[in-house]
């Protein structure tokens, strides 16, 4: 065996030799020096990020196979890997204060190795070329969440909501696999390109079942409608830590698989089959999602919906199968990134010194917290797509990548897909009414939030104000695209 | 160029300064907080004059080009998004007029009160847009300056506002974001269809008008999204019904800047990009829209009639006069066109007067109902002159800009010889009765009736800010009303057959 291929998955290793100090760090340190284990993942997750920047694929021609192809990394896999890295590393720093609160002290070392672990296996998700290692990978990301999501052991919302996460996630894996024995009932291979090499010959019920399947079971994970069910009590019921992850973090690599699998696998078939299928999931994704946020007064309910809606959103980026759309959708996820992260960074910041989540409690925060209120109007801003700040600008190119295909269906689509942004502009303006608007009573007194939170917020702030304005962030994801428009081709 | 940059530039630079600049402010600091304020319009109106004598100067010196001061820098490289800037004497006009009302604005919001630092960071953000729409030419940074002058109106009302200013402030922004989703779309397909095939794809308006390449079909179906889209911030029936209640509940520096500068993106847009990229589908189309602004000129000054508070009436009448400018523009040719552009012009300054002084009046007696008050004249004369004057520039007085305006636009539609436009045309005339019978209803009532209130008698006249302010719009009213050629040449060169493709169109 050639050792040498396991070059190949650098990322991977670098990561797995962090879960590694932290599990041995855990397990052996002394008690006295545990208290550092926090500050100490989060700096080694800021080095292993930075890394990822100057990581050697980056730098033109080395998309390289490993283990007979099973395993793939090019340029523009470490790239959306590099976005998630930097999601998760805003991540570790707002949750430092929940991970040394008092009652997560003595689990602290598992939230860190789950984490990682999850991770892991969005890493794998994405970089896999075959079935079997996929299905390793989404096994991993899925149900080590599970039990982050029951981390707050005295909260019975949280069990709750892990009991219902664990059984959609099993439930969808197997949806999932029986997708996956119909595709390789009908081509005898799970490698990616074998699979579309053969499928393009052979098209029947039985393919349209099976990418039904499998879009379903992916379609859990990334939370579309009408497979978004368990979304809004999951998100509500865990810590907001762990929520703050699930939504972005774990949507953002799901995304990304979907499009993978899509256009590698399925793309051969992409207007005979499952193009309409994707129109009805977008259709429905985004507009019963707004529907349902508007009503939510919870704010992790609240933005539970919202995410569903961006679902939809970010999966505009598919239509055209073509890079600009491939670009586009890699950077509404950095964006999305940010501007999701700063909102519940800021009802983090709030539930952590105050308990309170509702919208009703939040009437008057601009007049005792000018700078939390600030910081979750540009959020609110940004994810609603009101410019200058970056959402505007991600909407508006997923939009572009989505009409670049022409057809006159798609302006309908973006059309539906553009009023809807009108809709989910009420309800984020809820939230900044709420704040700005109703300044006569005021439940949240004045606090001085965590100097970690601040230095999460401020990064989120600052990406929500840069990237749009920036332009070289998108133009260099464009660039890492250069000369293939097939998609097929890209990864 | 103006210190080595060019001087479009500094149309966002200086509002951007002043933003940072009421940033650094202390919170409650009124004179700080004035200090920037004034000096930073004062700044833009200087700028916005200098660019005027400049821009004559240029056109006299034989400059031919369509858009002068042009400047491009690479933005989104990819998709080809381009900081572009260049303005015309349509532009130039506009953004004189932007100039003036931030300027009276800042006056006459001198007292706001609460979070002053907050209103004047918002209304300076919303200026920003103003301006940054007026000078782009690409139609990506023409749309995101659009957006950015609408959303600060949401806390501009909602924060400020009087009466259900909730309801109004929501219902104002979906609205009009509602407008843009419809103009995104159009914009994007403009876009995809910029050029012939093969060709690097663009988003500036000047090479699109050149190269004149969008295709029939896609122009039938693009026209109405930009219009449509544009139209909704002009108040065109029937969307126009966030107008009433937004500006009945805004307070009186944003009623002033929304109904004199912002409803003219509306028109400005529907000009600069649905007809000047579309002329063939705004050729075949313009009858529906026509119907549509002919209705809300007469139905805009009908509704004035009816209302018994004072920006409710105001709020009507500029449906009436923002239709006008969209009538104008549909009847594509010359003389209307002009008389679009002179009614921008002068709606915008006459309807920022009006705001201002129903502010001024509502500051004092606290009601805007005109049943409750009368016999202003003999209370607060120099308001109650000011506000006859304003309602003569309304009624079309020859002398004041209303006049000029409405007859050029008159006389332009009614060049037309088909039965179609000339009975549109005489219908939108009888608004101009209409419009008396308003106007001087309220005159009679407000000012020269009995007295209702004994309160009333103790009040006082403006202050020197509030006459300051006054004083400079109406200067501005009298103006258009006095030298008509000379804003009709600014304007006219625009027009030039040579460019303006509509005109090939029509005989």
């Amino acid at each position: 065996m050639d050792y040498s291929q396991f070059l190949a998955m650098k990322q991977e290793i670098g990561l797995l030799v962090i879960f590694l100090f932290v599990f041995f760090y855990d397990a052996f340190m002394p008690k006295k020096s545990q208290g550092a284990l926090a500050g100490i993942t989060t700096m080694l997750f800021g080095v292993f990020t930075l890394y990822g920047f100057f990581c050697p694929c980056l730098n033109g021609a080395c998309a390289t196979d490993a283990f007979a192809g099973m395993y793939n990394t090019s340029a523009i896999v470490v790239a959306i890997k590099n976005i998630l890295n930097i999601g998760v590393f805003i991540v570790l720093i707002q949750s430092m204060k929940w991970a040394n609160s008092e009652d997560q002290v003595i689990r602290r070392g598992e939230f860190y190795e789950l984490l990682l672990v999850t991770l892991f296996g969005m890493y794998l998700m994405i970089s896999a070329r075959h079935f079997l290692l996929f299905v390793i990978g989404l096994e991993a990301a899925s149900l080590p969440l599970a039990a982050m999501v029951a981390f707050d052991k005295k909260r019975v919302e949280s069990h709750e909501a892990a009991i219902k996460y664990i059984l959609t996630a099993v439930f969808s894996s197997a949806v999932f696999l029986m997708g996956l024995s119909f595709v390789y009932a009908l081509t005898g291979s799970l490698y990616f390109d074998a699979i579309a090499a053969k499928i393009a010959a052979e098209q029947g019920v039985m393919l349209i079942v099976a990418v039904t399947f499998v879009i379903a079971g992916i379609g859990f994970k990334l939370s579309l409608v009408p497979f978004h069910l368990w979304t809004a009590d999951v998100y509500q019921g865990a810590p907001t830590s762990v929520t703050s992850y699930l939504s972005v973090i774990s949507k953002g690599a799901a995304a990304f698989a979907f499009l993978v699998i899509m256009a590698q696998v399925f793309g051969t078939v992409y207007s005979q089959v499952w193009e309409w299928m994707l129109y009805a999931l977008i259709i429905l994704t985004i507009t019963i999602g707004n529907l349902f946020a508007i009503r939510q007064r919870n704010m992790k309910r609240f933005l539970a919906f919202s995410s569903v809606s961006q679902a939809g959103y970010i999966m505009l980026g598919v239509i055209a199968m073509t890079a600009t759309g491939v670009s586009s959708l890699m950077y509404y996820i950095l964006v999305y990134i940010f501007s999701n992260l700063a909102a519940f960074g800021v009802i983090q910041a709030i539930e952590n010194n105050t308990g309170m989540v509702s919208m009703d409690d939040y009437k008057g925060l601009y007049k005792t917290n000018p700078r939390l209120s600030f910081t979750m109007m540009l959020a609110m801003f940004s994810l609603a797509g009101i410019p200058p700040f970056a959402g505007f600008f991600s909407k508006f190119f997923i939009f572009t990548g989505a009409i670049e295909q022409g057809s006159i269906a798609i302006y309908v689509l973006v059309l539906i897909a553009l009023i809807n942004t009108i809709i989910s502009l009420y309800y984020y303006l809820l939230v900044v009414k709420a704040m700005f608007i109703h300044q006569d009573e005021c439940k949240i007194a004045n606090f001085k939030s965590a100097c970690s939170e601040r230095v999460a917020m401020w990064i989120c702030v600052a990406g929500i104000i840069a990237l749009g304005i920036v332009s070289c962030v998108y133009n260099s994801l464009l660039d890492l695209t250069d000369g293939t428009s097939l998609l097929a081709n890209l990864f | 160029m103006l210190f080595g940059l060019n001087i479009l530039l500094y149309f966002v630079i200086i509002p951007v300064l002043m933003l940072l600049g009421l940033f650094l402010c202390q919170k409650d600091n009124m004179k700080q907080i004035r200090t920037v304020a004034v000096v930073g319009s004062t700044l833009l109106v200087a700028l916005s004059v200098y660019l005027l004598v400049d821009y004559l100067a240029l056109r006299a010196a034989g400059e031919t080009a369509q858009m002068l001061y042009t400047d491009s820098w690479c933005w989104f490289e990819n998709l080809n998004i381009n900081l572009a800037v260049g303005v015309d004497g349509i532009s130039v006009a506009m953004i004189l007029l932007s100039a003036i009302i931030v300027f009276a604005g800042s006056f006459a919001s001198w007292k706001i009160n609460p979070l002053p630092k907050d209103f004047f960071l918002w209304l300076i953000l919303l200026s920003t847009g103003v301006f940054g729409f007026f000078i782009s030419i690409d139609l990506f940074t023409m749309f995101m300056f659009y957006e950015v002058a609408l959303i600060p109106m949401y806390l501009l009302i909602g924060l400020w506002g009087t009466g259900r200013k909730e309801y109004s402030a929501m219902k104002l922004t979906l609205m009009l974001m509602g407008g843009s989703a419809f103009l995104m779309l159009g914009l994007i397909g403009i876009y995809f269809h910029s050029v012939p095939e093969g060709q690097q794809l663009t988003w500036n308006i000047v090479e699109i008008a050149e190269k004149g390449a969008i295709p029939h079909d896609w122009q039938l179906f693009l026209f109405p999204m930009t219009f449509v889209g544009f139209g909704v911030l002009g108040a065109m029936f029937p969307f126009h019904t966030w107008s009433p209640d937004g500006h009945a509940s805004a307070p009186t520096a944003v009623s002033m800047l929304h109904a004199g500068v912002l409803m003219k993106l509306g028109g400005y847009g529907c000009f600069r990009v649905s007809m000047y990229l579309m002329p063939e589908a705004a050729n075949e189309l313009a009858w529906i829209f026509l119907i549509l602004t002919g209705i809300s000129v007469v139905y805009g000054a009908f509704s004035a009639c009816v209302q018994t508070d004072l920006k409710y009436i105001n709020a009507y009448s500029s449906v009436s006069h923002c239709g006008l400018v969209l009538f104008a523009i549909l009847m594509l040719n010359t003389t209307a066109m002009t008389g679009a552009i002179m009614q921008m012009l002068s709606h915008g300054l006459m309807t920022a007067l009006f705001f201002a002084l129903i502010g001024m009046i509502y500051g004092r007696t606290h009601t805007r109902d005109i049943r409750e008050m009368g016999g202003l004249m003999k209370i607060m004369p120099f308001l109650a002159v000011c506000y006859v004057i304003a309602g003569m520039a309304s009624l079309g007085l020859p002398g004041l800009s209303g006049f000029v305006a409405e007859m050029t636009i008159f006389v332009g539609s009614f060049q037309h010889t088909d039965m179609f436009h000339r009975v549109f045309t005489i219908v939108a005339c009888c608004s101009i009765v209409i419009t008396a019978v308003y106007i001087l209803r309220v005159v009679g009532k407000l000012l020269f009736g009995p007295v209702q209130d004994e309160h009333h008698l103790k009040l006082t006249d403006a202050t020197w800010w509030e006459r300051f302010s006054a004083i400079t719009l109406i200067v501005c009213v009298a103006a258009i009303g006095c030298f008509p050629n000379f804003f009709s040449d600014l304007i006219k060169f625009t027009f030039d057959p040579e460019f303006f493709t509509v005109l090939g169109l029509i005989k």
